[in-house]
């Protein structure tokens, strides 16, 4: 296999995520060259080929173009596989480098099997391993899951790639920082998240109780921060906040990837959820199956009763 | 203005699954079935921007499944499209997204969709690939990971969703493809007398045999239920002994954290 790993620039800088990509190289075989659209300070820490094309010319979000950059980079280097990261950067552009190479593509690949790509099916809750039928592949790496201990170092062999500049059919306007936070969830000891699991917003209060008998902070997923139910500053996960707390209890909350990423840190995981199949079984050192809105209020009772008891 | 909604219908993720003999799928019939959440925003999306323009967009949803999917049409034609369109296949799910894309923009080419919806991936197979290739397929630009849709007189202004909770603003003009994030607005539940309407709305089915076929690029090779780690605890029967267990593992971890 050669490999060609499509790395990310955002605010002139190399996303750190890129390096997991090299991690995936390593697990796959084979020869690898890099590509990258941006600016000097974002060259990675590698010792292999880089193309590069100057973000300042074509944008650090333009999909046509950036997708044409990469096909060129392909091209140049005769590669057969082309991977990125499964960011918004990677699963945006993946399908349009695949269509112009005519290449095959697999989403959110989780490990490389007997040659074969690994991705989850079904919020987690399945695997499958996937044949391709086309001479190339374009892949998209799941976030975590091919991670090297090295550190990077090296300096990359710079090639210039340039192309046709056309103005963009989609205009990056600018971007918003993410909102203020009224919670900081990430120095808390003690997390307890609500998910969709407990049925209405009118449940929140069973969950802060619970929280606050814990002497920990209220987080949530995402549906429950979609609903409209807490505000942003609660969520857990890859858009939200990534905690790192001693314990923290997921109340019916499935534990898709999303949400791993922002907890999977945490050192004691306790779950209540009335599906014992639930996919956050596998992050948790305990599994309550059980209907959060009866539970969690008589655990809570028990819990402020031994904190007045001792 | 038309506008194309392509919805797929998943199974409920909470139910159980079992592979099939061969190994290669899931056994569908002990699994319910609904719209892909992420579609529900397109819908939602589609009849918001209908209102908008006073009534004049027309509203197409389309599914490729089998006969089943049509209640999940039907569903949509209640939050207020217009009408549906099933394109009848047994063999969907067998289908990879460059083949399930190619058929939706066979079915949309030359019908002059101003704008198409898509969710931005599906629950069962995660690929997001289908709303880009339709796109590429079509000619169309497209956008994707929309949490923020804002239309005015032939440019829409939207929010990209990226990591950690940054935006991207963009901005394009129609003809165009958008890809729905969660979140993108909050989808509505069909009123009673919708639901009636709704039964009197047209849903075509069209023979898949009639579009254009693509050979198939990847495929499922095996599908597996994943090895369990077995660290968790299960603690299951009566909630009396199970706030015992959980009591006694909780005094412990929060006496450690004071
Ligand atoms: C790009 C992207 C970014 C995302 N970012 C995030 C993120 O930052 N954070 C995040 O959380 N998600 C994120 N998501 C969404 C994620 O994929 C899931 O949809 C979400 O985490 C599901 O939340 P949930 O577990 O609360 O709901 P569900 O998946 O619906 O699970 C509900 C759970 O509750 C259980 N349950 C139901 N009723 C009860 C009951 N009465 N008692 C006990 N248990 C019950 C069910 O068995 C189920 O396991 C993102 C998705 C995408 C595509
Ligand atoms: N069988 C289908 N019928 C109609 N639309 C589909 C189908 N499969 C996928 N889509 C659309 O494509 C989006 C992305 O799907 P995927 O690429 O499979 O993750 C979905 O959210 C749907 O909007």
């Amino acid at each position: 296999m050669k490999t060609l790993l499509v790395l990310e620039c955002r605010g002139g800088r190399l996303r750190e995520e890129s390096y997991e990509l090299f991690a995936f190289a390593e697990a796959l075989g084979g020869e690898r060259a890099m590509v990258l659209i941006g600016g000097e300070g974002a060259v990675p820490k590698a010792s292999r080929r880089l193309y590069l094309a100057d973000a300042a010319r074509y944008g650090e979000y333009d999909p046509d173009q950036h997708a044409k950059i990469i096909v060129e980079a392909a091209r140049r280097e005769g590669s057969d596989c082309v991977a990125f990261v499964h960011s918004s950067y990677g699963w945006d552009l993946a399908p349009r480098v695949a269509s112009a190479l005519g290449a095959a593509q697999v989403s959110e690949v989780l490990g490389v099997k007997e040659g074969a790509f690994e991705v989850g099916c079904c919020n987690g809750k399945l695997r499958r391993t996937m044949a391709t039928d086309t001479e190339r592949v374009v892949i998209t790496v799941q976030g975590g899951a091919f991670l090297s201990w090295e550190e990077p170092s090296g300096s990359p062999e710079i090639v210039a790639v340039e192309i046709a500049a056309e103005p963009p059919r989609i205009e990056l306007v600018g971007y918003e920082a993410a909102e203020a936070k009224t919670v900081d969830l990430g120095s808390a000891e003690v997390v307890v998240s609500a998910g969709r699991g407990i049925g209405k917003k009118e449940n929140i209060p069973l969950i802060a109780e619970l929280a606050k008998a814990l002497g920990g902070e209220l987080g949530a997923s995402r549906p429950v921060v979609d609903a409209g139910w807490l505000d942003h500053s609660h969520q857990v996960g890859s858009t939200g906040q990534v905690v790192r707390p001693r314990l923290y209890v997921a109340c019916g909350i499935s534990g898709a990837i999303q949400h791993l990423a922002g907890m999977k840190g945490a050192e004691y995981v306790v779950a209540i959820n009335k599906d014992k199949d639930a996919p956050i079984g596998e992050v948790a050192d305990v599994l309550v199956v059980a209907d959060v809105v009866q539970f969690v209020p008589a655990l809570t009772a028990r819990m402020q009763q031994y904190a007045m008891t001792g | 203005m038309k506008i194309l909604v392509c919805i797929k219908q998943v199974p409920d993720m909470e139910c159980r699954f079992r592979v099939n003999g061969a190994g290669t799928w899931y056994e569908e019939g002990d699994l319910a079935f609904r719209i892909n959440e992420y579609d529900e925003y397109a819908v939602e999306q589609a009849v918001r921007l209908k209102e908008q323009l006073g009534g004049e967009p027309e509203v197409t949803v389309l599914s490729i499944g089998p006969d089943r999917v049509q209640e999940s049409i039907r569903k949509t034609l209640a939050m207020g499209g217009d009408q549906g369109v099933h394109i009848r296949d047994e063999a969907a799910a067998t289908k990879d997204p460059w083949q399930i894309a190619a058929l939706i923009a066979s079915y949309a080419r030359g019908k002059g969709f101003d704008l198409v919806l898509t969710g931005m991936q599906s629950q069962d197979r995660g690929s997001a690939q289908v709303g880009v290739l339709v796109a590429e397929m079509l000619g169309y630009p497209c956008a994707t990971t929309l949490v923020g849709f804002s239309y005015d007189d032939g440019v829409v202004t939207a929010r990209r969703e990226l990591e950690g909770g940054t935006k991207a603003v963009v901005r394009f003009r129609l003809p165009a493809v958008a890809t729905c994030q969660l979140g993108l607005n909050v989808p509505r539940y069909p009123t009673l007398p919708n639901i009636m309407k709704a039964k009197r709305k047209e849903i075509e089915a069209i023979a898949v045999s009639s579009l254009a076929d693509e050979p198939r690029r990847a495929g499922t090779r095996l599908l597996y239920l994943p090895q369990k780690r077995g660290s968790a605890r299960v603690i299951e029967g009566e909630m009396s002994s199970q706030l015992e267990e959980l009591v006694e593992i909780l005094k412990t971890k929060c006496a450690s954290t004071r």
